[in-house]
């Protein structure tokens, strides 16, 4: 009988200490739901913000007009015509540059001290100031080099600001391959090369691309390393086109051109006395928020459809 | 070996060589413009119809103006603009690189001392009482505005002004301190004077200082302090009026452009732009709701501006509350 009491009892305080250990489990997902929707509401709310001041803007003109004293007539073309040939040269100076240099790191690099001592190198530039990159550019490339305040500086500038996001990305796709793909590739007789460049870099893809995509987002919306190479705040003409009608029909005179981008644009008008200004500057925080999302939600996507059409 | 790495390095290098190789000015007509984000919107007005009108491509940058003159005196814009007088290192500067300017005030700025909307104690406030508040020997020390002046309540009071990179921060030093750049430091600082005016508009204690633009554009949100420059003198409030006839002092302050005049370097299209800068400051200044100089001293201006004598009034120190005209007398 007592015996019976006292597994009884036992029972009871087992299922007293699942019923304790369970709501431990519901405490904690909230706490980690609320830090989850501190960040997500922070952003809405701040988006919402900025839409709402600014919805009167979004309109074509907006895209087609320089800036200008009147602020109802000032559009941000000079802005985003800068941002986007800026960010042509950050990709081809970041991406060649930063996946050659993660399958090295992977791949061939032999793993003693040196390669240890570049991985944690790699990873501190990754939390090095943006604005340190920009006195870094000041020296090298406007002075030493130069390349002067042109869209090239910039382009290189922010290329190495996002150098060691794609390298770290890079390596962390490629480390997601498994093992025994490049196994087999080597054991029908697959070269070193050969198994890189056939499976290491065609499945990793997909993440060597988001980690391409997320470094571009952040690279759109730096201000601090422009404005120390010297970005101009009001430019009304566009730079020479890339493209002309004449052979070789390519022109590189764009590289050396003045420039602003979109964050200097909107840097400038949020400081200025006029509300009216104020509303610009809103429209143009909202569309670098929407540019940055859609890039970032490309990235997903991709890395989700590529993996999709990997079969093992 | 290491075949991946030494083809894509080679590729990366080829990209470098290719851009670098490339001629790093086009031969354009450019104006080159850069310095004080104060006096900017003036500067952006003018090139915004000069570019028009004329076609020739003009470029404004906000470097601030400590940062516009040293590209200035590098000889790397051909205009800067300045919300305070050339300093005496910016002189040698362009000394040492041959560079001659022509120094052109273009517009008044009334720097006003706003309070809270709720601040009834306070009607005006004198030059010695600003100076017991900014003075370096206040830091940490006075912390309430009854220890200014006994008249006025134990209130904290908390202060806001221009960031020490600033323009309007040497002017505002030297004019009620004494000294440039010589303020107490546990102050409220921004560069961004819209963070300034929130900050005084959020604050009953608050007291804040910034240019006349900022204050028309809240007046609403503060309350500007009429000054008080010597005792018994009659207070002044900032106006556009009190500062165009010389009465709002010693916050009114000119602002310049300085148009490199170099022989040699110096460029039809910049002597057009500075032609087509002072007809139509007038206009312009107001519109964009600075205060414009009044027309005898804008002739003046102009005067000096033709006759192309290099040179500043100032010899480096930046002077408080002297005439335009009597400044530009100074250049011979």
């Amino acid at each position: 009988m007592s015996q019976q009491a006292s597994v009884l009892a036992n029972i009871q305080e087992v299922r007293a200490m699942i019923k304790r250990h369970k709501m431990h489990d519901t405490i904690f997902a909230i706490i980690g739901l609320l830090a989850l929707m501190v960040g997500l509401i922070a952003l809405l709310t701040l988006f919402i913000d900025l839409v709402v001041d600014g919805y009167q803007r979004f309109n074509p003109e907006f895209f087609t007009n320089f800036p200008s004293r009147r602020a109802a007539k000032a559009g941000i073309l000079s802005a985003w015509v800068g941002s986007v040939l800026v960010m042509v040269v950050t990709f081809l100076a970041a991406v060649p540059m930063g996946v050659a240099a993660g399958i090295y790191l992977e791949e061939y690099a032999p793993k003693n001290w040196l390669a240890d001592l570049i991985e944690i190198n790699v990873s501190n530039l990754a939390g090095v100031p943006s604005i340190v990159y920009g006195l870094l550019a000041l020296g090298l490339f406007v002075y030493t080099l130069d390349l002067g305040q042109s869209i090239l500086t910039a382009g290189l500038t922010l290329g190495l600001l996002i150098l060691p996001i794609v390298i770290v990305s890079t390596r962390e796709a490629i480390r997601s391959i498994p093992i025994a793909i490049r196994e087999a590739a080597y054991a029908v007789g697959a070269t070193k090369w050969q198994v890189v460049f056939h499976h290491v870099i065609h499945y990793s893809f997909g993440g060597i691309l988001t980690g391409v995509i997320i470094g571009m987002a952040r690279a759109l919306g730096e201000t601090a390393p422009v404005i120390t190479i010297g970005a101009l705040t009001f430019i009304a003409f566009l730079p020479p086109s890339p493209v002309t009608d004449v052979a070789p029909f390519i022109n590189f005179e764009w590289l050396t051109s003045g420039f602003t981008v979109l964050p200097i644009q909107m840097f400038n008008w949020l400081s200025r006395p006029d509300h009216a200004f104020h509303i610009n500057a809103a429209a143009t925080g909202a569309i670098i928020i929407v540019v940055t999302l859609l890039m970032n939600g490309t990235a997903i996507w991709l890395r989700y459809k590529i993996r999709k059409n990997i079969k093992w | 070996m290491n075949n991946t790495f030494s083809k894509s390095f080679g590729i990366a290098a080829l990209v470098v060589a290719a851009f670098s190789a490339l001629p790093v000015q086009a031969a354009e007509k450019i104006i080159r413009i850069d310095g004080s984000s104060t006096v900017y919107p003036i500067t952006e007005a003018v090139a915004e119809d000069f570019q028009a009108s004329t076609k020739t491509k003009v470029t404004v940058g906000i470097s601030g103006t400590g940062g516009g003159f040293k590209k200035f005196c590098r000889g790397e814009t051909d205009i800067s603009q300045a919300s305070r007088p050339i300093l005496k290192k910016e002189m040698d500067a362009c000394k040492e690189a041959g560079i001659q300017y022509i120094e052109l005030p273009v517009a008044y700025d009334g720097l006003t001392v706003v309070v809270n909307k709720s601040n009834d104690f306070v009607k005006s406030i004198s030059v010695d009482e600003l100076k017991k508040m900014w003075a370096p020997a206040a830091q940490g020390k006075v912390k309430t505005w009854n220890q200014v002046n006994p008249a006025w309540p134990n209130t904290p009071l908390k202060l806001f002004g221009a960031g020490s990179d600033s323009g309007t921060f040497d002017y505002f030093t030297e004019a009620i301190v004494g000294k440039a750049k010589s303020s107490r430091g546990d102050y409220t600082a921004s560069e961004d004077d819209n963070v300034l005016v929130q900050g005084v508009q959020s604050d009953k204690g608050a007291l804040g200082y910034f240019g006349y633009a900022y204050y028309e554009e809240n007046q609403d949100k503060l309350r500007a302090l009429p000054i008080v420059a010597k005792k018994g003198a009659t207070a002044v409030e900032p106006s556009v009026e009190n500062v165009k006839n010389g009465t709002y002092q010693p916050l009114s302050r000119p602002m310049f452009i300085y148009v490199n005049a170099t022989s040699g370097a110096f460029k039809p299209e910049v002597k057009a732009f500075v032609d087509y800068y002072l007809a139509n400051a007038p206009k312009l200044v107001a519109e964009v709701k600075y205060i414009p100089l009044p027309a005898n001293e804008y002739a003046a201006v102009t005067k000096h501006w033709k006759a192309l004598k290099p040179g500043t009034g100032f010899d480096g120190v930046a002077e408080v509350g002297v005439k335009i005209e009597e400044l530009l007398a100074r250049i011979k």
